[in-house]
């Protein structure tokens, strides 16, 4: 498997063409729209909160295989979450994206963004890769 | 473009020559050759370029337009000199072209230097430039970013109105609409010569003449066509132009703006301090005339010492020539994009539609970063984005196309390479979905 098909894993492609908790609905508590300048990738994300705990989590937006699935994955595990939870998981999976491969996706933690490890070997990608997580971060600090 | 109907492409032996002053067309990327389909972008640099800028540096670095020792003399004749060359290559006059940091940089300053006089800077000699409610500023929805945000912004600050020629479905410019766009309260017309993402060429003497008829100013993004069209600023008859030193085989950091003499001298300064006085004092400045009254603060100089031994090189190959090349280039990738299943390309490509050799396209239902990863696998650069043309690429109905664009050193070979990557890309990804 060369590196540019390592990057299009199963799980990936499945999150693009099955999306999870695709579509924005009325009453989010809190909502985040990121915009990749570079390519004019974007994401819009809403949670539900009850307090500290995410009960839902909604997502849309249009762009390459890996932000759209990467969207996708996050939403799935959202649910559930405290704030404090979310926190690190997005902490975890940032720090992943940016070591370039050095630091392997906690796939114990962070389910099925392990497949998104092969974009950190790619420096354009991490951003696409992080757009809905910087969303999810910029929403929780809106609580 | 005159003489481009006439001239003859770069022959096989000829391209194999310019390819070896090329250092970097020797890299290998990701284990295969590197195809170079990104000179739009940024144009790679040949060694006499390289090698310009490295002379300069080691033996005639110094400060220019003051110290009166021998390599402060030298650095400012080799500074000036280069100046000249430029100004020739673009068909300007020395004391017309200002050095800026890029084409940004050079659109900014025309920007600025009106915003300026609109606040009532310049004086009586700079009354005619004042813009205020009721004037109007012309854009077209082709533009690159460094030509309508500069623009967008000038009106917002003058109280004029921003308007601009749209595009039709196909990305071809509403040149029909223009009548209706241009009228006396039109101050100024902003565009561009080629389109960084389309190719197409548009009638810059003609647009030009009808801004004039109505009293309007022409400020012209030269970026796309500098490099690669024999240009004439004067016969154009554009009051202001604009491009960047990369994309013409010069280094990053150094463009140039042109201006008419008449508003070089008429206008007041966009950045002030250093170098671009003649009396200072604590009550204010007395101003150098063009292109001095520009250029504030320490110039880049080694880079426009390399813009020169750039421009030195394209003239030795023939602009009419590159553009023969390119033309036969980009009538070879539109006719084999054009042939492959799935792909649509952006702007006009229909037979008699001038344009150069670059070709962006949409395939619907991949998206172009996808679809450059792919590409990049194999060794192949094209760009993938919006290429700073965001309105563009929101009218024709996506946010994103790829796009390859060719050179003086592009081979036909090279085309022929991403038209038969594509389809695998297409293939790869189909077969995902």
């Amino acid at each position: 498997m060369n590196e540019v098909e390592s990057l299009y894993q199963d799980i990936i492609v499945d999150h693009v063409k099955h999306p999870r908790r695709q579509g924005l609905r009325d009453g989010a508590t809190v909502e985040s729209h990121q915009l990749n300048p570079t390519c004019g990738d974007e994401i819009t994300l809403q949670l539900v909160l009850d307090g500290d705990r995410i009960v839902d989590a909604a997502w849309t937006g249009r762009g390459c295989m890996v932000s759209q699935s990467s969207a996708s994955i996050l939403a799935e595990q959202l649910p559930g979450l405290t704030a404090a939870e979310a926190g690190e998981r997005i902490e975890s999976f940032r720090a992943s994206m940016r070591s370039r491969g050095e630091i392997p996706v906690d796939e114990d933690l962070l389910g099925d963004a392990v497949a998104l490890e092969g974009a950190a070997k790619f420096v354009a990608r991490v951003k696409c890769a992080m757009l809905a997580w910087v969303a999810a971060e910029d929403a929780l600090a809106k609580r | 473009m005159s003489g481009t109907a006439t001239a003859e492409m770069l022959s096989a032996a000829e391209l194999a020559t310019i390819r070896a002053d090329f250092p970097i067309l020797a890299e290998r990327v990701n284990g295969h050759e590197l195809v170079y389909l990104d000179w739009g972008a940024t144009a790679q640099r040949p060694r006499q370029v390289i090698d310009a800028e490295v002379d300069y540096v080691e033996h005639r670095n110094s400060a220019v337009h003051r110290g009166a020792h021998t390599l402060a003399a030298e650095a400012t004749e080799e500074f000036e000199g280069a100046r000249a060359k430029v100004a020739a290559f673009v068909g300007a006059d020395e004391d017309e072209i200002v050095w800026t940091s890029n084409a940004t940089e050079a659109l900014n300053a025309v920007a600025y230097a009106i915003g300026n006089a609109s606040a009532g800077r310049g004086g009586a000699a700079a009354a005619r430039y004042r813009l205020g409610p009721g004037d109007e500023i012309l854009a077209t929805e082709l533009e690159h970013h460094a030509n309508l945000i500069p623009w967008q912004e000038l009106a917002a600050r003058t109280g004029a109105t921003f308007r601009y020629v749209p595009v039709d479905d196909e990305g071809a410019l509403r040149l029909d609409l223009l009548d209706g766009l241009l009228s006396a309260r039109t101050r100024l017309f902003a565009f561009t010569h080629v389109s960084n993402v389309t190719g197409q060429v548009l009638p810059v003497a003609e647009l030009t003449a009808r801004a004039h008829a109505v009293g309007a100013l022409v400020a012209l993004d030269a970026c796309q066509s500098a490099p690669h069209l024999p240009l004439d600023l004067h016969a154009l008859g554009v009051d202001f132009a604009a491009f960047s030193g990369h994309k013409m085989l010069g280094p990053t950091g150094v463009g140039a703006l042109y201006g008419r003499r008449e508003h070089l001298t008429a206008l007041p300064p966009f950045l002030t301090g250093g170098s671009m006085i003649t009396t200072v004092t604590m009550e204010g400045a007395e101003f150098l005339p063009p292109p001095q009254r520009f250029e504030a603060g320490t110039q880049r100089v080694s880079q426009a010492i390399a813009l020169g031994a750039a421009v030195d090189y394209l003239d030795a190959v023939g602009v009419d020539r590159i553009a023969a090349h390119e033309a036969a280039l980009g009538r070879r990738l539109v006719e084999g994009l054009r042939a492959i299943d799935g792909v649509r390309i952006l702007g006009p490509v229909g037979d008699g539609v001038e344009r150069t050799g670059l070709a962006a396209i949409d395939v619907p239902g991949i998206h172009a970063h996808d679809l450059g990863q792919f590409l990049d696998s194999r060794g192949i650069a094209v760009r993938v984005g919006h290429h700073c043309a965001q309105p563009l690429h929101r009218r024709l109905g996506t946010t994103a196309s790829t796009r390859a664009s060719a050179y003086l050193a592009t081979t036909p070979d090279e085309v022929d390479a991403y038209l038969a990557a594509l389809p695998e890309a297409i293939e790869f990804f189909r077969r995902l979905a």
